[in-house]
Protein backbone atom coordinates (compact mmCIF):
# COMPACT_ATOMS: atom_id res chain seq x y z
CA UNK A 1 0.00 0.00 0.00
CA UNK A 2 1.74 3.40 -0.83
CA UNK A 3 -1.26 5.78 0.39
CA UNK A 4 -2.71 5.06 3.59
CA UNK A 5 -6.08 7.54 3.53
CA UNK A 6 -8.76 7.42 5.85
CA UNK A 7 -11.23 4.58 5.45
CA UNK A 8 -14.67 6.61 4.02
CA UNK A 9 -11.90 7.89 1.25
CA UNK A 10 -10.62 4.26 0.54
CA UNK A 11 -14.76 2.74 0.89
CA UNK A 12 -15.63 5.33 -1.79
CA UNK A 13 -12.84 4.34 -3.87
CA UNK A 14 -13.61 0.88 -3.85
CA UNK A 15 -17.39 1.22 -5.14
CA UNK A 16 -16.16 3.44 -8.06
CA UNK A 17 -13.83 0.44 -8.86
CA UNK A 18 -16.46 -2.32 -8.15
CA UNK A 19 -19.19 0.21 -10.39
CA UNK A 20 -16.37 0.91 -12.87
CA UNK A 21 -16.51 -2.90 -13.56
CA UNK A 22 -20.00 -3.43 -13.36
CA UNK A 23 -19.89 -0.39 -16.17
CA UNK A 24 -17.65 -2.77 -18.03
CA UNK A 25 -19.72 -6.07 -17.82
CA UNK A 26 -23.28 -4.36 -18.68
CA UNK A 27 -22.72 -4.71 -22.32
CA UNK A 28 -21.84 -8.21 -22.42
CA UNK A 29 -24.24 -9.60 -19.73
CA UNK A 30 -26.93 -8.24 -21.94
CA UNK A 31 -26.01 -8.94 -25.06
CA UNK A 32 -25.38 -12.54 -23.97
CA UNK A 33 -28.03 -13.14 -21.98
CA UNK A 34 -31.01 -12.71 -24.66
CA UNK A 35 -29.56 -15.66 -26.41
CA UNK A 36 -31.54 -17.73 -23.89
CA UNK A 37 -35.09 -15.77 -23.59
CA UNK A 38 -37.51 -17.74 -24.97
CA UNK A 39 -39.32 -14.50 -27.08
CA UNK A 40 -38.32 -13.28 -30.70
CA UNK A 41 -37.40 -9.92 -29.55
CA UNK A 42 -34.04 -9.61 -27.51
CA UNK A 43 -35.96 -7.45 -24.91
CA UNK A 44 -37.04 -7.93 -21.61
CA UNK A 45 -40.51 -8.94 -20.05
CA UNK A 46 -37.91 -12.73 -19.34
CA UNK A 47 -40.05 -15.09 -21.34
CA UNK A 48 -38.28 -18.05 -19.75
CA UNK A 49 -35.16 -19.93 -20.60
CA UNK A 50 -34.98 -21.94 -24.27
CA UNK A 51 -32.13 -22.99 -25.82
CA UNK A 52 -34.10 -22.56 -29.07
CA UNK A 53 -31.67 -19.72 -30.71
CA UNK A 54 -28.76 -21.70 -30.64
CA UNK A 55 -30.46 -25.29 -31.96
CA UNK A 56 -34.33 -24.94 -33.52
CA UNK A 57 -34.00 -25.67 -36.75
CA UNK A 58 -37.34 -23.84 -38.04
CA UNK A 59 -38.61 -20.45 -38.61
CA UNK A 60 -39.21 -17.76 -36.60
CA UNK A 61 -36.79 -19.15 -33.97
CA UNK A 62 -34.17 -20.28 -36.62
CA UNK A 63 -31.15 -21.24 -34.00
CA UNK A 64 -27.63 -19.39 -35.49
CA UNK A 65 -26.40 -23.38 -35.89
CA UNK A 66 -29.17 -24.39 -38.31
CA UNK A 67 -28.42 -20.58 -39.82
CA UNK A 68 -26.69 -21.18 -43.32
CA UNK A 69 -25.46 -17.60 -43.80
CA UNK A 70 -24.34 -16.83 -40.28
CA UNK A 71 -22.47 -20.51 -40.51
CA UNK A 72 -20.86 -19.32 -43.83
CA UNK A 73 -19.58 -15.90 -41.59
CA UNK A 74 -18.39 -17.68 -39.35
CA UNK A 75 -16.34 -20.13 -41.71
CA UNK A 76 -14.85 -17.47 -43.72
CA UNK A 77 -13.98 -15.60 -40.13
CA UNK A 78 -12.10 -18.85 -39.25
CA UNK A 79 -10.49 -18.92 -42.55
CA UNK A 80 -9.30 -15.86 -42.79
CA UNK A 81 -8.10 -15.57 -39.26
CA UNK A 82 -6.50 -18.69 -39.37
CA UNK A 83 -4.35 -16.93 -42.53
CA UNK A 84 -3.78 -13.83 -40.50
CA UNK A 85 -2.49 -15.06 -37.38
CA UNK A 86 0.30 -17.65 -39.71
CA UNK A 87 0.85 -14.66 -41.79
CA UNK A 88 1.31 -11.78 -38.80
CA UNK A 89 2.97 -14.41 -36.13
CA UNK A 90 5.73 -15.09 -39.05
CA UNK A 91 6.27 -11.66 -40.22
CA UNK A 92 6.67 -11.12 -36.28
CA UNK A 93 9.11 -13.45 -35.57
CA UNK A 94 11.47 -11.93 -38.52
CA UNK A 95 10.56 -8.44 -36.90
CA UNK A 96 11.86 -9.32 -33.67
CA UNK A 97 14.99 -10.70 -34.70
CA UNK A 98 15.38 -7.92 -37.07
CA UNK A 99 15.08 -5.32 -34.67
CA UNK A 100 16.53 -6.94 -31.07
CA UNK A 101 19.75 -8.65 -33.01
CA UNK A 102 20.78 -6.54 -35.62
CA UNK A 103 22.16 -3.14 -36.21
CA UNK A 104 21.28 -1.39 -39.14
CA UNK A 105 21.09 2.46 -40.19
CA UNK A 106 17.84 4.38 -39.32
CA UNK A 107 16.80 1.71 -36.76
CA UNK A 108 14.89 4.22 -34.52
CA UNK A 109 13.17 5.36 -37.92
CA UNK A 110 12.18 2.10 -38.88
CA UNK A 111 10.33 0.75 -35.63
CA UNK A 112 8.58 3.99 -35.91
CA UNK A 113 7.48 2.67 -39.07
CA UNK A 114 6.62 -0.43 -37.31
CA UNK A 115 4.06 0.83 -34.79
CA UNK A 116 2.91 3.38 -37.21
CA UNK A 117 0.35 0.80 -38.86
CA UNK A 118 -1.90 0.02 -34.77
CA UNK A 119 -2.53 4.17 -34.87
CA UNK A 120 -3.21 4.69 -38.91
CA UNK A 121 -7.76 4.65 -38.38
CA UNK A 122 -8.79 1.04 -39.55
CA UNK A 123 -10.86 2.55 -42.17
CA UNK A 124 -8.19 4.66 -43.78
CA UNK A 125 -6.09 1.29 -43.96
CA UNK A 126 -9.09 -0.66 -45.32
CA UNK A 127 -10.01 2.18 -48.15
CA UNK A 128 -5.90 2.38 -48.81
CA UNK A 129 -5.13 -0.80 -49.88
CA UNK A 130 -8.34 -0.96 -51.45
CA UNK A 131 -7.93 1.80 -53.88
CA UNK A 132 -4.06 0.74 -54.53
CA UNK A 133 -5.95 -2.85 -55.50
CA UNK A 134 -8.27 -1.26 -57.25
CA UNK A 135 -6.46 0.43 -59.78
CA UNK A 136 -3.48 -2.00 -59.82
CA UNK A 137 -6.50 -4.42 -61.13
CA UNK A 138 -7.98 -1.61 -63.57
CA UNK A 139 -4.53 -0.36 -64.81
CA UNK A 140 -4.07 -4.78 -65.49
CA UNK A 141 -7.35 -4.80 -67.25
CA UNK A 142 -6.94 -2.14 -69.85
CA UNK A 143 -3.19 -2.02 -70.40
CA UNK A 144 -2.44 -5.96 -70.52
CA UNK A 145 -6.28 -7.30 -70.26
CA UNK A 146 -5.49 -9.33 -67.46
CA UNK A 147 -7.96 -10.18 -64.88
CA UNK A 148 -5.86 -9.96 -61.95
CA UNK A 149 -9.29 -11.26 -59.50
CA UNK A 150 -7.40 -11.61 -56.85
CA UNK A 151 -7.03 -7.29 -56.23
CA UNK A 152 -10.89 -7.65 -56.25
CA UNK A 153 -12.66 -7.22 -52.88
CA UNK A 154 -12.45 -10.65 -51.47
CA UNK A 155 -10.88 -12.84 -49.30
CA UNK A 156 -7.29 -12.30 -49.97
CA UNK A 157 -7.71 -8.37 -49.57
CA UNK A 158 -9.13 -8.80 -46.23
CA UNK A 159 -6.40 -10.77 -45.01
CA UNK A 160 -4.07 -8.19 -46.36
CA UNK A 161 -6.03 -5.56 -44.74
CA UNK A 162 -6.10 -7.25 -41.78
CA UNK A 163 -2.68 -8.42 -41.75
CA UNK A 164 -1.40 -4.94 -41.89
CA UNK A 165 -1.89 -4.02 -39.02
CA UNK A 166 -1.91 -6.92 -36.57
CA UNK A 167 1.45 -7.82 -37.70
CA UNK A 168 2.06 -4.49 -35.56
CA UNK A 169 0.72 -6.65 -32.59
CA UNK A 170 2.45 -9.21 -33.19
CA UNK A 171 5.60 -8.32 -33.58
CA UNK A 172 5.55 -6.09 -30.22
CA UNK A 173 4.78 -9.01 -28.36
CA UNK A 174 7.28 -11.45 -29.88
CA UNK A 175 10.02 -8.26 -29.50
CA UNK A 176 9.45 -8.21 -25.98
CA UNK A 177 9.63 -11.83 -25.45
CA UNK A 178 13.04 -11.89 -27.35
CA UNK A 179 14.21 -9.42 -25.66
CA UNK A 180 14.70 -11.32 -22.08
CA UNK A 181 16.43 -13.85 -23.88
CA UNK A 182 19.81 -14.00 -22.42
CA UNK A 183 22.50 -14.27 -25.53
CA UNK A 184 24.78 -16.22 -23.12
CA UNK A 185 22.72 -19.30 -23.77
CA UNK A 186 23.20 -19.35 -27.53
CA UNK A 187 26.95 -18.74 -26.77
CA UNK A 188 27.22 -21.89 -24.73
CA UNK A 189 25.80 -23.58 -27.36
CA UNK A 190 28.12 -22.38 -30.22
CA UNK A 191 30.87 -23.32 -28.16
CA UNK A 192 30.03 -26.64 -27.29
CA UNK A 193 30.37 -27.07 -31.44
CA UNK A 194 26.52 -26.54 -32.36
CA UNK A 195 25.58 -24.83 -35.76
CA UNK A 196 23.54 -21.76 -36.29
CA UNK A 197 20.50 -23.85 -37.42
CA UNK A 198 21.04 -25.85 -34.52
CA UNK A 199 21.03 -23.39 -32.02
CA UNK A 200 18.07 -21.48 -33.33
CA UNK A 201 15.85 -24.63 -33.64
CA UNK A 202 17.12 -26.00 -30.35
CA UNK A 203 17.35 -22.82 -28.15
CA UNK A 204 16.06 -19.99 -29.30
CA UNK A 205 13.01 -20.92 -30.58
CA UNK A 206 11.57 -23.03 -28.04
CA UNK A 207 12.37 -20.16 -26.04
CA UNK A 208 9.97 -17.65 -28.33
CA UNK A 209 7.51 -20.16 -28.90
CA UNK A 210 5.18 -19.39 -26.08
CA UNK A 211 5.35 -15.45 -26.99
CA UNK A 212 4.64 -16.72 -30.79
CA UNK A 213 2.32 -18.68 -29.71
CA UNK A 214 -0.05 -15.90 -27.81
CA UNK A 215 0.42 -13.45 -30.80
CA UNK A 216 -1.47 -16.04 -33.02
CA UNK A 217 -3.71 -16.43 -30.56
CA UNK A 218 -4.41 -12.53 -29.81
CA UNK A 219 -4.15 -12.24 -33.69
CA UNK A 220 -6.82 -14.44 -34.69
CA UNK A 221 -9.00 -13.20 -32.14
CA UNK A 222 -8.73 -9.34 -33.71
CA UNK A 223 -8.85 -10.58 -36.99
CA UNK A 224 -12.01 -12.54 -35.88
CA UNK A 225 -13.44 -8.64 -34.51
CA UNK A 226 -12.39 -6.62 -36.66
CA UNK A 227 -14.70 -4.31 -38.74
CA UNK A 228 -13.61 -0.95 -39.97
CA UNK A 229 -11.33 -2.66 -42.27
CA UNK A 230 -12.85 -5.26 -43.33
CA UNK A 231 -15.83 -3.04 -44.03
CA UNK A 232 -14.01 -2.10 -47.05
CA UNK A 233 -12.43 -5.23 -48.73
CA UNK A 234 -14.75 -7.76 -48.64
CA UNK A 235 -16.72 -9.42 -51.36
CA UNK A 236 -19.03 -11.65 -51.41
CA UNK A 237 -17.45 -14.00 -48.76
CA UNK A 238 -18.38 -11.84 -45.88
CA UNK A 239 -16.77 -12.98 -42.64
CA UNK A 240 -19.23 -13.21 -39.22
CA UNK A 241 -18.72 -9.47 -38.07
CA UNK A 242 -19.72 -7.77 -41.49
CA UNK A 243 -22.68 -10.83 -41.94
CA UNK A 244 -24.11 -9.41 -38.41
CA UNK A 245 -24.27 -6.32 -39.15
CA UNK A 246 -26.00 -6.43 -41.99
CA UNK A 247 -28.37 -8.74 -40.21
CA UNK A 248 -28.33 -6.02 -37.50
CA UNK A 249 -28.94 -3.05 -40.18
CA UNK A 250 -31.54 -5.01 -42.36
CA UNK A 251 -33.80 -6.87 -40.11
CA UNK A 252 -33.31 -5.18 -36.79
CA UNK A 253 -31.84 -7.06 -33.82
CA UNK A 254 -33.14 -10.42 -33.09
CA UNK A 255 -32.01 -13.10 -30.20
CA UNK A 256 -30.19 -15.01 -32.93
CA UNK A 257 -27.52 -12.15 -32.83
CA UNK A 258 -27.43 -12.70 -28.97
CA UNK A 259 -26.95 -16.08 -29.70
CA UNK A 260 -23.83 -15.62 -31.84
CA UNK A 261 -22.77 -13.04 -29.11
CA UNK A 262 -22.99 -15.32 -26.31
CA UNK A 263 -20.78 -18.14 -28.42
CA UNK A 264 -18.23 -15.68 -29.67
CA UNK A 265 -17.72 -13.78 -26.23
CA UNK A 266 -17.44 -17.76 -25.06
CA UNK A 267 -14.90 -18.73 -27.63
CA UNK A 268 -12.83 -15.57 -27.01
CA UNK A 269 -12.83 -15.94 -23.25
CA UNK A 270 -11.66 -19.47 -23.74
CA UNK A 271 -8.88 -18.79 -26.14
CA UNK A 272 -7.71 -15.55 -23.97
CA UNK A 273 -7.48 -18.08 -21.56
CA UNK A 274 -5.17 -20.40 -23.45
CA UNK A 275 -2.95 -17.47 -24.44
CA UNK A 276 -2.23 -16.33 -20.84
CA UNK A 277 -1.66 -20.04 -19.87
CA UNK A 278 1.24 -20.19 -22.31
CA UNK A 279 2.82 -17.39 -22.05
CA UNK A 280 2.87 -17.95 -17.91
CA UNK A 281 6.57 -17.98 -17.25
CA UNK A 282 7.76 -21.51 -15.80
CA UNK A 283 10.56 -21.40 -13.68
CA UNK A 284 13.52 -21.40 -15.44
CA UNK A 285 15.99 -24.31 -14.53
CA UNK B 1 35.14 -12.33 -43.33
CA UNK B 2 32.44 -15.41 -43.59
CA UNK B 3 31.20 -14.35 -39.98
CA UNK B 4 30.46 -10.71 -41.85
CA UNK B 5 28.96 -12.37 -44.73
CA UNK B 6 26.52 -14.49 -42.81
CA UNK B 7 25.64 -11.37 -40.69
CA UNK B 8 24.61 -9.15 -43.93
CA UNK B 9 22.96 -12.15 -45.23
CA UNK B 10 20.74 -12.66 -42.18
CA UNK B 11 19.98 -8.92 -42.07
CA UNK B 12 18.48 -8.86 -46.03
CA UNK B 13 16.12 -11.90 -44.98
CA UNK B 14 15.40 -10.57 -41.97
CA UNK B 15 14.66 -6.98 -43.34
CA UNK B 16 12.87 -8.47 -46.53
CA UNK B 17 9.70 -9.00 -44.61
CA UNK B 18 9.20 -6.28 -42.91
CA UNK B 19 10.06 -4.05 -46.27
CA UNK B 20 7.43 -6.16 -48.15
CA UNK B 21 4.99 -5.60 -45.32
CA UNK B 22 5.64 -1.95 -44.66
CA UNK B 23 6.20 -0.81 -48.28
CA UNK B 24 3.51 -2.98 -49.99
CA UNK B 25 0.70 -2.32 -47.47
CA UNK B 26 1.29 1.12 -45.56
CA UNK B 27 3.40 3.05 -47.68
CA UNK B 28 2.10 2.34 -51.01
CA UNK B 29 -1.31 2.29 -50.64
CA UNK B 30 -1.30 5.91 -49.00
CA UNK B 31 0.76 6.97 -51.83
CA UNK B 32 -1.70 5.56 -53.74
CA UNK B 33 -4.22 7.35 -51.37
CA UNK B 34 -2.63 10.63 -52.11
CA UNK B 35 -2.05 10.68 -55.65
CA UNK B 36 -6.23 9.92 -56.48
CA UNK B 37 -7.03 12.96 -53.75
CA UNK B 38 -4.72 15.30 -56.20
CA UNK B 39 -6.53 14.41 -59.43
CA UNK B 40 -10.05 15.80 -60.61
CA UNK B 41 -12.38 14.23 -62.88
CA UNK B 42 -12.79 16.66 -66.37
CA UNK B 43 -14.53 13.69 -67.91
CA UNK B 44 -15.52 10.11 -68.46
CA UNK B 45 -11.89 8.37 -67.40
CA UNK B 46 -10.59 11.63 -67.83
CA UNK B 47 -8.70 13.35 -64.80
CA UNK B 48 -6.07 15.87 -64.16
CA UNK B 49 -4.27 17.20 -61.31
CA UNK B 50 -5.69 19.48 -59.31
CA UNK B 51 -6.62 20.61 -55.36
CA UNK B 52 -10.50 20.60 -56.08
CA UNK B 53 -11.04 17.91 -53.85
CA UNK B 54 -9.53 19.71 -50.88
CA UNK B 55 -10.99 22.87 -51.88
CA UNK B 56 -14.44 21.32 -51.85
CA UNK B 57 -13.88 20.73 -48.17
CA UNK B 58 -13.02 23.62 -47.18
CA UNK B 59 -16.16 25.35 -49.07
CA UNK B 60 -18.87 22.93 -47.65
CA UNK B 61 -19.14 23.96 -44.37
CA UNK B 62 -20.77 20.41 -43.24
CA UNK B 63 -17.54 18.56 -44.07
CA UNK B 64 -15.48 20.49 -42.49
CA UNK B 65 -17.98 20.61 -39.18
CA UNK B 66 -18.12 17.26 -39.44
CA UNK B 67 -14.42 16.69 -38.77
CA UNK B 68 -14.06 19.44 -36.06
CA UNK B 69 -17.17 18.01 -34.33
CA UNK B 70 -15.59 14.32 -34.46
CA UNK B 71 -12.22 15.63 -33.57
CA UNK B 72 -13.43 17.60 -30.56
CA UNK B 73 -16.00 14.82 -29.48
CA UNK B 74 -12.43 12.74 -29.35
CA UNK B 75 -10.56 14.88 -27.35
CA UNK B 76 -13.45 14.89 -24.72
CA UNK B 77 -13.88 10.98 -25.28
CA UNK B 78 -9.88 10.59 -24.34
CA UNK B 79 -10.08 13.43 -21.37
CA UNK B 80 -13.01 11.25 -19.99
CA UNK B 81 -11.42 7.73 -20.77
CA UNK B 82 -8.32 9.61 -18.57
CA UNK B 83 -10.02 10.87 -15.93
CA UNK B 84 -12.18 7.39 -15.42
CA UNK B 85 -9.45 5.17 -16.08
CA UNK B 86 -6.62 7.03 -13.76
CA UNK B 87 -8.14 5.99 -10.74
CA UNK B 88 -8.96 2.46 -12.00
CA UNK B 89 -4.90 2.23 -12.85
CA UNK B 90 -3.97 3.53 -9.86
CA UNK B 91 -6.14 0.96 -7.99
CA UNK B 92 -4.97 -2.19 -9.85
CA UNK B 93 -1.00 -1.21 -10.01
CA UNK B 94 -0.93 0.78 -6.33
CA UNK B 95 -3.64 -0.71 -3.84
CA UNK B 96 -5.18 -3.63 -4.57
CA UNK B 97 -3.47 -6.48 -2.60
CA UNK B 98 -1.03 -9.08 -5.08
CA UNK B 99 -3.98 -11.44 -5.88
CA UNK B 100 -6.68 -9.53 -6.68
CA UNK B 101 -4.16 -7.29 -9.17
CA UNK B 102 -4.01 -10.07 -11.36
CA UNK B 103 -7.85 -10.54 -12.08
CA UNK B 104 -8.58 -7.16 -11.99
CA UNK B 105 -6.53 -6.45 -14.57
CA UNK B 106 -7.66 -9.63 -16.55
CA UNK B 107 -10.92 -7.90 -16.03
CA UNK B 108 -10.11 -4.54 -17.49
CA UNK B 109 -9.23 -7.05 -20.94
CA UNK B 110 -11.72 -8.67 -21.45
CA UNK B 111 -14.01 -6.55 -23.51
CA UNK B 112 -11.20 -6.09 -25.48
CA UNK B 113 -11.50 -9.76 -26.91
CA UNK B 114 -15.33 -8.99 -27.31
CA UNK B 115 -16.20 -7.52 -31.00
CA UNK B 116 -16.64 -3.80 -31.35
CA UNK B 117 -20.30 -4.99 -32.50
CA UNK B 118 -20.96 -7.15 -30.01
CA UNK B 119 -20.19 -4.44 -27.17
CA UNK B 120 -22.22 -1.78 -29.21
CA UNK B 121 -25.52 -4.31 -29.84
CA UNK B 122 -24.91 -4.88 -25.95
CA UNK B 123 -25.41 -1.17 -25.38
CA UNK B 124 -28.40 -0.98 -28.02
CA UNK B 125 -29.95 -3.81 -25.87
CA UNK B 126 -29.25 -1.68 -22.71
CA UNK B 127 -30.88 1.89 -23.89
CA UNK B 128 -32.99 1.71 -26.66
CA UNK B 129 -36.70 2.35 -25.94
CA UNK B 130 -38.14 -0.57 -25.65
CA UNK B 131 -34.48 -1.52 -23.97
CA UNK B 132 -33.36 -2.93 -20.24
CA UNK B 133 -32.68 0.35 -18.52
CA UNK B 134 -36.25 1.60 -19.49
CA UNK B 135 -38.32 -1.04 -19.33
CA UNK B 136 -36.63 -1.28 -15.44
CA UNK B 137 -37.40 1.93 -14.76
CA UNK B 138 -41.06 1.86 -15.51
CA UNK B 139 -41.49 -1.69 -13.85
CA UNK B 140 -39.96 0.58 -10.79
CA UNK B 141 -42.26 3.29 -11.61
CA UNK B 142 -39.76 6.43 -11.69
CA UNK B 143 -41.22 7.10 -15.09
CA UNK B 144 -44.24 6.39 -17.18
CA UNK B 145 -43.44 5.99 -20.75
CA UNK B 146 -40.70 4.43 -22.08
CA UNK B 147 -37.22 6.55 -22.72
CA UNK B 148 -35.24 6.37 -25.66
CA UNK B 149 -31.68 6.55 -24.52
CA UNK B 150 -29.80 6.07 -27.95
CA UNK B 151 -29.30 8.20 -30.98
CA UNK B 152 -27.74 11.39 -28.94
CA UNK B 153 -24.52 12.61 -28.27
CA UNK B 154 -23.87 11.18 -24.67
CA UNK B 155 -25.19 7.57 -25.94
CA UNK B 156 -21.99 8.03 -28.40
CA UNK B 157 -19.50 9.60 -26.24
CA UNK B 158 -20.61 6.94 -23.58
CA UNK B 159 -20.13 3.95 -26.09
CA UNK B 160 -16.76 5.28 -27.46
CA UNK B 161 -15.40 5.46 -23.82
CA UNK B 162 -16.48 2.28 -23.11
CA UNK B 163 -14.36 1.08 -26.34
CA UNK B 164 -11.48 2.67 -25.70
CA UNK B 165 -10.92 2.62 -22.39
CA UNK B 166 -9.10 -0.30 -21.79
CA UNK B 167 -6.20 1.36 -24.09
CA UNK B 168 -5.87 4.00 -21.49
CA UNK B 169 -5.91 1.90 -18.57
CA UNK B 170 -3.13 -0.93 -19.93
CA UNK B 171 -0.26 1.97 -20.57
CA UNK B 172 -0.89 3.29 -17.09
CA UNK B 173 -0.97 0.33 -14.91
CA UNK B 174 2.18 -0.30 -16.73
CA UNK B 175 4.12 2.84 -15.99
CA UNK B 176 2.51 3.25 -12.44
CA UNK B 177 3.71 -0.43 -11.52
CA UNK B 178 7.02 0.56 -12.51
CA UNK B 179 7.02 3.48 -9.87
CA UNK B 180 8.80 2.84 -6.32
CA UNK B 181 6.32 3.09 -3.27
CA UNK B 182 9.09 4.68 -1.64
CA UNK B 183 8.59 8.17 -3.88
CA UNK B 184 5.12 8.49 -2.78
CA UNK B 185 5.65 7.79 1.08
CA UNK B 186 8.65 10.62 0.45
CA UNK B 187 6.32 13.09 -0.74
CA UNK B 188 3.94 11.94 2.15
CA UNK B 189 7.03 12.42 4.75
CA UNK B 190 7.99 15.76 3.25
CA UNK B 191 4.35 17.01 4.35
CA UNK B 192 2.75 16.61 1.17
CA UNK B 193 -1.18 15.71 1.26
CA UNK B 194 -2.62 13.65 -1.37
CA UNK B 195 -3.76 16.14 -4.06
CA UNK B 196 -0.06 17.36 -3.72
CA UNK B 197 1.16 13.97 -3.65
CA UNK B 198 -0.79 13.17 -7.10
CA UNK B 199 0.27 16.41 -8.97
CA UNK B 200 3.92 16.67 -7.89
CA UNK B 201 4.94 12.75 -8.08
CA UNK B 202 2.91 10.24 -9.33
CA UNK B 203 1.29 12.79 -12.20
CA UNK B 204 4.85 13.79 -13.88
CA UNK B 205 5.97 10.16 -13.04
CA UNK B 206 3.00 8.39 -14.81
CA UNK B 207 3.56 10.65 -17.64
CA UNK B 208 5.02 8.84 -20.37
CA UNK B 209 1.92 6.09 -19.87
CA UNK B 210 -0.93 9.11 -20.07
CA UNK B 211 0.30 10.35 -23.58
CA UNK B 212 0.81 7.09 -24.78
CA UNK B 213 -2.71 6.27 -23.71
CA UNK B 214 -4.06 9.20 -24.82
CA UNK B 215 -2.35 9.15 -28.44
CA UNK B 216 -3.71 5.80 -28.88
CA UNK B 217 -7.20 6.03 -27.23
CA UNK B 218 -7.68 9.37 -29.52
CA UNK B 219 -6.59 7.91 -32.83
CA UNK B 220 -8.69 4.74 -32.45
CA UNK B 221 -11.98 7.02 -31.67
CA UNK B 222 -11.70 9.47 -34.56
CA UNK B 223 -11.08 6.36 -36.44
CA UNK B 224 -14.06 4.95 -35.17
CA UNK B 225 -16.97 3.73 -37.28
CA UNK B 226 -19.24 1.46 -35.86
CA UNK B 227 -19.96 2.54 -32.35
CA UNK B 228 -21.28 6.52 -33.03
CA UNK B 229 -22.89 4.94 -36.23
CA UNK B 230 -25.02 2.11 -34.26
CA UNK B 231 -25.36 4.51 -30.86
CA UNK B 232 -25.92 7.57 -33.05
CA UNK B 233 -28.12 6.90 -35.76
CA UNK B 234 -27.78 8.39 -38.50
CA UNK B 235 -27.65 11.84 -37.34
CA UNK B 236 -24.22 10.96 -35.71
CA UNK B 237 -21.86 12.90 -38.18
CA UNK B 238 -18.53 11.05 -37.69
CA UNK B 239 -16.22 11.92 -40.41
CA UNK B 240 -15.51 8.48 -41.01
CA UNK B 241 -19.69 7.90 -42.17
CA UNK B 242 -18.71 11.02 -44.47
CA UNK B 243 -15.69 8.70 -46.16
CA UNK B 244 -17.92 5.86 -46.46
CA UNK B 245 -20.97 7.86 -47.93
CA UNK B 246 -17.94 9.18 -50.76
CA UNK B 247 -16.96 5.69 -51.41
CA UNK B 248 -19.66 3.34 -51.07
CA UNK B 249 -22.65 5.53 -51.45
CA UNK B 250 -21.69 8.39 -53.89
CA UNK B 251 -18.66 6.32 -55.71
CA UNK B 252 -16.32 9.48 -55.48
CA UNK B 253 -13.26 7.91 -54.65
CA UNK B 254 -11.26 11.16 -55.65
CA UNK B 255 -13.11 12.66 -52.66
CA UNK B 256 -13.09 9.79 -50.21
CA UNK B 257 -9.09 9.85 -50.63
CA UNK B 258 -8.98 13.33 -49.76
CA UNK B 259 -11.07 12.96 -47.11
CA UNK B 260 -9.36 10.02 -46.05
CA UNK B 261 -5.87 11.85 -45.88
CA UNK B 262 -7.49 15.06 -44.10
CA UNK B 263 -8.44 12.40 -41.32
CA UNK B 264 -5.29 11.11 -41.13
CA UNK B 265 -3.48 14.35 -41.39
CA UNK B 266 -6.01 15.90 -38.42
CA UNK B 267 -5.27 13.26 -36.05
CA UNK B 268 -1.36 13.09 -36.50
CA UNK B 269 -1.82 17.13 -36.16
CA UNK B 270 -3.49 16.83 -33.23
CA UNK B 271 -1.51 14.13 -32.03
CA UNK B 272 1.73 15.80 -32.68
CA UNK B 273 0.65 19.07 -30.79
CA UNK B 274 -0.42 16.99 -27.98
CA UNK B 275 3.21 15.51 -27.97
CA UNK B 276 4.41 19.33 -27.87
CA UNK B 277 2.89 20.03 -25.41
CA UNK B 278 3.46 17.60 -22.75
CA UNK B 279 6.99 17.33 -23.73
CA UNK B 280 7.36 13.67 -25.01
CA UNK B 281 8.34 12.06 -28.18
CA UNK B 282 6.61 9.77 -29.86
CA UNK B 283 9.77 7.44 -28.81
CA UNK B 284 9.14 7.42 -25.09
CA UNK B 285 5.96 6.92 -25.31
CA UNK B 286 4.00 4.91 -27.71
CA UNK B 287 6.85 3.20 -29.73
CA UNK B 288 8.55 3.06 -26.61
CA UNK B 289 11.17 0.16 -26.96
Amino acid sequence: MAIKPNTAFLTSYRIYVAAFFVFLAAPLVAAGMFAFNDSVFPSLPWQGFTLDWFFNDTEPKLGMFHDRRLLRGLYYSFVIASFVSLLSVFVGTCNAFLFVRCKFPAKDFFYIMMVLPLVIPGVILGISILLLASNIANGAEEALSLDLDFLRPGIILVVLGQFSFITTITSLVIIARLKKFDESMEEAAFNLGASRVRVLRTITLPFLFPAMAAAGIVAFLVSFENFNTTLFLVGSEAPLTITMYDRMVKVGSTPVLNAVSFFLMIGSALLALVSILVQRDKPQT
Amino acid sequence: MMQKDIKRLSLILLFAPFALWIFLLIVLPHLGMFYISVREKVGPRMYEFGLGNYINFFTEPIYWNTLIRTGSMSLLVTALALLLGFPIAYYIAKIAGNRTRGALFLMCLIPLWVSDLIRAFGWILLLRETGIISSSLQWAGVINTPIEFLYNDAAVIMGLVYTVILFMIVPLVSTLDGMDNAMIEAGYNLGGNGPTVLRRIIIPYAMPGIVSGCIVVFMLTAGSYLTPILLGGKNSSWFTEQIYDQFITRYNWESGAAFGFLLLAFTSLVVWGGLKLSGQTLNSTVAKS
